[in-house]
């Protein structure tokens, strides 16, 4: 955080003059502007106001006519509750251009549009990092990649007793969900057959559907899961085709896309995410988008990125709250008829913002604990969700 | 939540979160610790959803919560 009088803020003053940007609540306007040091004027009264300036990447976006920013939100309500279409890339591009003022107005546009096409209901889950550590890839962004020296330290599959304790503690905090994940490329022979025993093991146990995260699957794999009870198997993009060699270089897109037709193809429900935050441009985040749109997935996690030490962006900032609620908003408009579910990385982007999230299109949580790292607790989110008045409930495709 | 030992950041030599002596605080709220803070040794962490648990090669069971 910084002060409002920094140089940045003054440039922005002197370019938008009259404008206004709302800072926690408060419409701040440039005349506000305290003096800098040595200035002559002495008036209006210094108004100190603290504010985070734009982040790295984030670009900034000109000024727009109002009356062009409402009627590209206008065209884009009609779309979603009239019409009930998607949006085109165009369309979001248009959205997304928007400046910081109309996040409120697509936040809100997002909310109305998840009541629609999915109901009042939120799903909650939780995950278990089952093998940590010790994986071949080298997801720039992933403290559990071999190639980097970062403090996780890789440790074996856990034993059946630890993965039903954890599917317990999941139940416990009213979840439906409950997903395994391992760290590898994807499952060898050993790794398939310790999976297949569980599933059913921890279904039966808790009630819960029982989903999984294990890398790339062949045909033969993903046949074998569909038939052994996974309901919902995760391999995310992450980001767009255009920008998936800047972070990864062990496997290809196209590998994950494919993983991803055959998880649908073997009738299990595809739970493919998106991590924001590794540099992509707004471009890259729509194209992306668009490519969600085409594999047409049960779920969408929204990770955004929490700089790990020791990983090839672990010294990059998350990006800013305000435009994590703008993309929470784009995803709902996106992608309508998804569980847009909030994943890794809430906690430190969205800080006091993490109900407004609630609000712009997020119809589903991870409860508690990630994979390497800790969330708030499954009570503070569960009292959240009362306090929006949000019933919990088990969610499914209702595209 | 049921620390056995909440002070793991500052109670040894080593920080918890990098395992240097000579760090002057880069613990992180929402990690678990990673490094032994008697030895610097690398822990085996486990993450649940619940809580974690972490334990030395050398020290044994160091925290949990």
């Amino acid at each position: 955080m910084r002060c409002i009088q920094a140089a940045w803020f003054r440039r922005w003053a002197d370019r938008s003059p009259g404008s206004g940007l709302l800072v926690f609540g408060i419409l701040v306007r440039p005349t506000t502007v305290a003096p800098m040091s040595g200035d002559a004027t002495t008036s209006p009264t210094p108004t100190t106001v603290t504010l985070s300036p734009p982040r790295r990447g984030e670009p900034e976006r000109p000024e727009i006519d109002p009356s062009a920013a409402r009627a590209r939100i206008h065209a884009a309500e009609t779309a979603l509750l009239d019409e009930r279409r998607l949006l085109t890339g165009e369309e979001l591009a248009g959205l997304a251009a928007l400046p910081d003022d109309y996040v409120t107005s697509l936040a809100a546009l997002a909310h109305q549009v998840r009541l629609t096409w999915c109901g009042p209901e939120v799903e909650v889950e939780g995950i278990l990092s089952a093998k940590t550590g010790g994986c071949p890839e080298d997801c720039h962004f992933c403290s559990q990649s071999s190639q980097f020296d970062t403090p996780v330290k890789a440790t074996p599959f856990l034993d059946a007793d630890e993965v039903l304790r954890a599917a317990e503690e999941t139940k416990a905090s009213g979840a439906s969900e409950f997903c395994i994940v391992l760290a590898i490329r994807g499952p060898d022979e050993r790794t398939m057959q310790r999976i297949l025993e569980l599933v059913p093991m921890v279904q039966e146990k808790t009630g819960m559907n029982v989903a999984v995260s294990a890398g790339l699957l062949t045909e033969d794999q993903a046949r074998r899961f569909g038939e052994g009870g996974v309901h919902r198997y995760n391999h995310n993009l992450e980001t767009a085709r255009s920008f998936f060699p800047n972070v990864v270089t062990t496997h290809t897109w196209e590998e994950r896309q494919e993983t991803c037709e055959l998880v649908r193809t073997h009738g299990m429900e595809l739970c493919c995410g998106a991590l924001i935050g590794m540099g992509e441009t707004d471009e890259q985040r729509i194209e992306l988008l668009t490519q969600l749109q085409d594999l047409d997935p049960t779920e969408v996690p929204l990770n955004f990125l929490n700089p790990r030490p020791g990983t090839p962006l672990g010294g990059e900032r998350p990006i800013g709250a305000w435009e994590a609620i703008r993309w929470i908003a784009l995803f709902r408009l996106g992608l309508p008829g998804v569980i847009l579910r909030y994943a890794g990385g809430r906690e430190v982007t969205l800080r006091e913002l993490q109900s407004m999230g609630m609000t712009s299109g997020i119809n589903a949580l991870i409860v508690g604990n990630y994979l390497t790292t800790l969330g708030r607790s499954a009570d503070e989110d569960l009292q959240m969700l009362s306090d929006l008045r949000m019933p919990v409930g088990a969610l499914t495709g209702v595209l | 939540m049921d620390t056995v030992d909440g002070d793991i950041g500052s109670s040894g030599a080593h920080c918890a979160s990098c395992g240097s002596v000579s760090c002057i605080g880069c613990t992180r709220t929402l990690d678990p610790p990673r490094f032994c803070p008697e030895c610097g040794r690398r822990l085996t962490v486990a993450v649940t959803p619940g809580g974690y648990r972490a334990r030395c090669r050398d020290h044994g069971d160091l925290a949990s919560a």
